[in-house]
C-alpha cells in the first residue's frame, strides 16, 4: 500500500519570486534547515531534467534525487529517490505553485507517494509531511521574508564566464615520434564564436587514426606544436551566436574534422555536435562515435553487408572490429575475424565473430578460401603487411574496405592485381561520411540507437587519465589492448 | 483561444467552502450576479449533461451545460450553450484545493473560450473581475462573517 503525503501552504510572496528559487533543483540547502549539504552529480545544471541531487540532512542520512519533470509554465516540478539512507521506496514528489490573483501571493502544493517497510507507515509519513513539507513551508517563508533569494541570486547567478577563454588542461605533441612525446600541457580553450560549442570534455576517444599523426605521417593536419584526438564526449559549457538547439549543460560528443581532443575543455563547431541519450554513458559515447560510425559506413554504404555476406575483419578484437563484428551478425552475415592471441579469438567470438583466426605473422588466406571459399568484404586495418594475403582471400567481385595501416603505408596496388578476381577497393575518410550535421546526426542516431536495443554491443573499454595519454598510445600500439581505448578528461 | 484565471484563498476548509458551490442550481444562493436559475427538464442538479438556465442581475439569459462534476476533486467543468456574451466553445472550470496548514482552501476559476478580436480584453474583464472575481469575493464576505 502507497502511501500519499499532501501538504499545502500559501507564501507571501508573488510566484515569480518563489518558482525562482524552487525551480533550482539544488538550493534546497540554502533555505531548507534540514538539508546540510546538496550537490549535483556530474557537473549537470540543476534545472536539467533527469540531473542528480545528492544531499545529507543533518541528522546524518543520505539522499539521491533525479529530478524527473521541471515546468515553467505549469510551475511545477517532480522528482523521485534514487536511494537514500532513510528507508523511502518507490518515492516520487511533486511540488506545484499556483499564483493567488486576487493579492499577490502563491498556493504551493506539495506531495508524494512512497511505500515503507511494514509498521513504519506513520512515522515515515509524519517525517515527510512535517519534517520536511510543513518544515520548508516555514524555512522557505523565512528565507524570502529575510531576502535572502535576492543575495543568493546577486552572488551565485550569471556565473558563466561567456566571453572568457576556460583554462584546459591537454596533451600536446611538440615533436613527432613515439608514444613518448606527449607531454601534459595547460593550454585555454577559447570563448565560442559564432556557431561553435565550448564542451567541458569527459572522456575522449583514442583512434589509431591519432597514432598516425603522432607519427607525422599527416604533417598537413597536425602542425606542431599540436593536439591529437578527433572525438569526446561531454558537457556544452556554453554556445555562441547563432547557435540553436543546444544549450549550457546538455550531454553531447563529438566528430571533428581536425585534430584537438585531447584536452578538458574544447571549443568545436556545432555542426560537429550531436546529443548524446541519456542511457549512453560518455566513456561509451567517446568510444563509439566514431569507430561506430566507421561501422556504419563500411557496413552500409561500402560493404553493403546483408544475410550471407562474407566479412572478414582485421583486429576483429579492436575497438571497430568489436563494432564492426556485431553489427555484422546482426545483420546475418558470416563473421570471419583476424586476432592476436586466444585471448582476442574468446573476445571477439562473444561479439559476433563465428570463426576468429588467431595468426600474429598476418597469413590467413589459405584458411579463408579453404574453409569459405573466399571472402565478400575485407575490413583491414592493417595496411601493407597483409595486401597480398588481402587479395588472396578476396572471392571474385570481393570489396576491400582499407580502414587502416597499422603495419605501414600500403603500397600502390596495380590495376591488374584488382582485374584478376574484379576486385574493389576502398580507402574511404570517416569525415567524406559525416559531412553535413544531417549526416552526422543520422549515423549517430543508427549507432546509439543500436546500442540502446542491443542490435550493437559497446566493446570493453580500457581508461587512461588524460595526463597519460602517451601510456594509453603505448598500449594501443603493443596490440596488447582489447576495445576501445578512452581518456579520462 | 483566449484564458481567464482567477484565484484566491478562502478561509474556509475546502469541505465547506464546496457545499456551498457544489450546486450547479445553486448559484443565485452565493453570486452575487445571479439572479435565478433553474435546472431544464426537472433533471438532478448534480447529474453531469443537465443543463441550467439562469439569468443575470442584469438581465442576461444564460444557458450552461454540466460537463464533470468531482466530489473528490472538489471540481466542476461547465460549458456555455447560450450567452448575451458572444463567446464560442466556452469552456470553464471551478475547483477548490485544501491548504493543509489551516482551515483556509485554495480556491480556482479559469475559463477558455474563442471571440472576435477586439473584445477580447473587455470579455476578459467582466468573466474575470466581474463573474469569478465576484463570486470568490461573496465567498470571502460570506466565510468571514461566520
Amino acid at each position: 500500500m502507497l502511501q500519499r503525503v499532501v501538504r499545502s501552504t500559501v507564501i507571501d510572496a508573488p510566484i515569480d519570486r518563489v518558482w525562482a528559487v524552487l525551480r533550482d533543483f539544488n538550493s534546497h540547502d540554502r533555505w531548507h534547515d534540514v538539508v546540510a549539504e546538496s550537490r549535483i552529480e556530474g557537473g549537470e545544471r540543476s534545472d536539467q531534467v533527469g540531473c542528480v541531487r545528492s544531499f545529507t540532512l543533518n541528522d546524518g542520512s543520505r539522499i539521491r534525487e533525479q529530478l524527473l519533470t521541471l515546468s515553467d509554465s505549469e510551475h511545477r516540478s517532480t522528482y523521485c529517490i534514487v536511494d537514500a539512507t532513510v528507508p523511502l521506496q518507490r518515492y516520487v514528489a511533486t511540488l506545484t505553485l499556483k499564483p493567488v490573483t486576487d493579492g499577490d501571493g502563491t498556493f504551493w502544493h506539495w506531495e508524494s507517494t512512497f511505500a515503507t517497510p511494514p509498521g513504519r507507515e506513520r512515522e515515515l509519513a509524519q517525517m515527510v509531511g512535517r519534517d520536511v513539507y510543513e518544515a520548508g513551508f516555514a524555512n522557505l517563508r523565512r528565507y524570502l521574508e529575510r531576502g535572502a533569494d535576492l543575495r543568493d541570486a546577486r552572488s551565485g547567478g550569471g556565473a558563466m564566464p561567456t566571453s572568457l577563454p576556460l583554462p584546459s588542461r591537454r596533451a600536446l605533441v611538440r615533436r613527432y615520434g613515439g608514444p613518448e612525446v606527449l607531454e601534459s600541457d595547460e593550454g585555454e580553450a577559447a570563448a565560442p564564436g559564432a556557431g561553435e560549442v565550448r564542451i567541458r570534455q569527459r572522456a575522449i576517444g583514442v583512434n589509431y587514426f591519432d597514432v598516425y599523426l603522432r607519427k607525422g605521417w599527416i604533417p598537413a593536419l597536425l602542425p606542431l606544436p599540436g593536439v591529437l584526438g578527433m572525438e569526446a564526449a561531454g558537457s556544452v559549457v556554453d554556445v555562441g551566436p547563432g547557435v540553436s538547439g543546444l544549450l549550457p549543460g546538455d550531454r553531447v560528443a563529438y566528430v571533428g574534422a581536425q585534430p584537438g581532443a585531447y584536452c578538458s575543455v574544447r571549443t568545436v563547431p556545432a555542426t560537429c555536435v550531436v546529443r548524446v541519450p541519456a542511457e549512453i554513458d560518455d566513456d561509451v559515447a567517446a568510444a563509439t562515435l566514431l569507430k561506430g560510425i566507421t561501422a556504419d559506413f563500411v557496413l552500409r554504404d561500402l560493404g553493403r553487408v546483408g544475410a550471407g555476406t562474407r566479412i572478414l575483419v582485421h583486429a576483429a578484437a579492436g575497438g571497430v572490429g568489436l563494432l564492426v563484428c556485431s553489427w555484422a551478425r546482426r545483420l546475418g552475415a558470416t563473421v570471419i575475424g583476424t586476432v592476436s592471441s586466444e585471448e582476442k579469438a574468446r573476445v571477439a567470438r562473444g561479439y559476433g565473430c563465428d570463426h576468429p583466426i588467431v595468426t600474429r605473422d598476418h597469413r590467413f588466406a589459405e584458411v579463408v578460401q579453404r574453409q569459405f571459399d573466399g571472402v565478400d568484404v575485407v575490413v583491414d586495418g592493417i595496411g601493407e603487411a597483409a595486401r597480398d594475403e588481402n587479395l588472396a582471400a578476396l572471392a571474385r567481385r570481393g570489396h576491400w574496405i582499407s580502414l587502416g595501416q597499422a603495419s605501414g603505408a600500403l603500397q600502390a596496388i596495380s590495376s591488374d592485381e584488382l582485374v584478376a578476381k574484379s576486385i574493389t577497393f576502398s580507402r574511404p575518410a570517416v569525415f567524406d561520411f559525416v559531412a553535413t550535421h544531417a549526416s552526422l546526426a543520422e549515423r549517430a542516431r543508427r549507432v546509439w540507437d543500436a546500442l540502446a536495443d542491443g542490435t550493437l554491443r559497446a566493446p570493453p573499454i580500457e581508461r587512461h587519465a588524460l595526463g597519460a595519454a602517451g601510456e594509453a598510445h603505448a598500449r594501443l600500439e603493443s596490440r596488447r589492448t582489447v576495445g576501445a581505448l578512452v581518456l579520462v578528461a | 483561444m483566449i484564458r481567464v484565471y482567477v484565484s484566491s484563498v478562502i478561509d474556509a476548509s475546502a469541505d465547506t467552502v464546496w457545499s456551498r458551490i457544489r450546486d450547479f442550481n445553486g448559484m443565485p444562493q452565493w453570486h452575487p450576479g445571479i439572479a435565478d436559475s433553474r435546472i431544464e427538464n426537472g433533471e438532478a442538479s448534480d447529474r453531469v449533461g443537465c443543463i441550467r438556465h439562469f439569468h443575470t442581475r442584469d438581465g442576461g439569459r444564460i444557458r450552461e451545460r454540466l460537463l464533470a462534476l468531482s466530489d473528490y476533486d472538489y471540481q466542476c467543468v461547465y460549458e456555455i450553450l447560450e450567452s448575451p456574451m458572444g463567446v464560442e466553445n466556452y469552456v470553464a472550470t471551478l475547483k477548490l484545493t485544501p491548504v493543509t496548514d489551516g482551515a483556509r482552501c485554495f480556491a480556482e476559476w479559469s475559463a477558455e473560450f474563442d471571440c472576435d478580436e477586439g473584445r477580447e480584453r473587455s470579455l476578459v474583464e467582466t468573466i474575470g473581475d466581474g463573474v469569478f472575481q465576484g463570486g470568490f469575493d461573496a465567498l470571502k464576505r460570506h466565510f468571514a462573517r461566520r
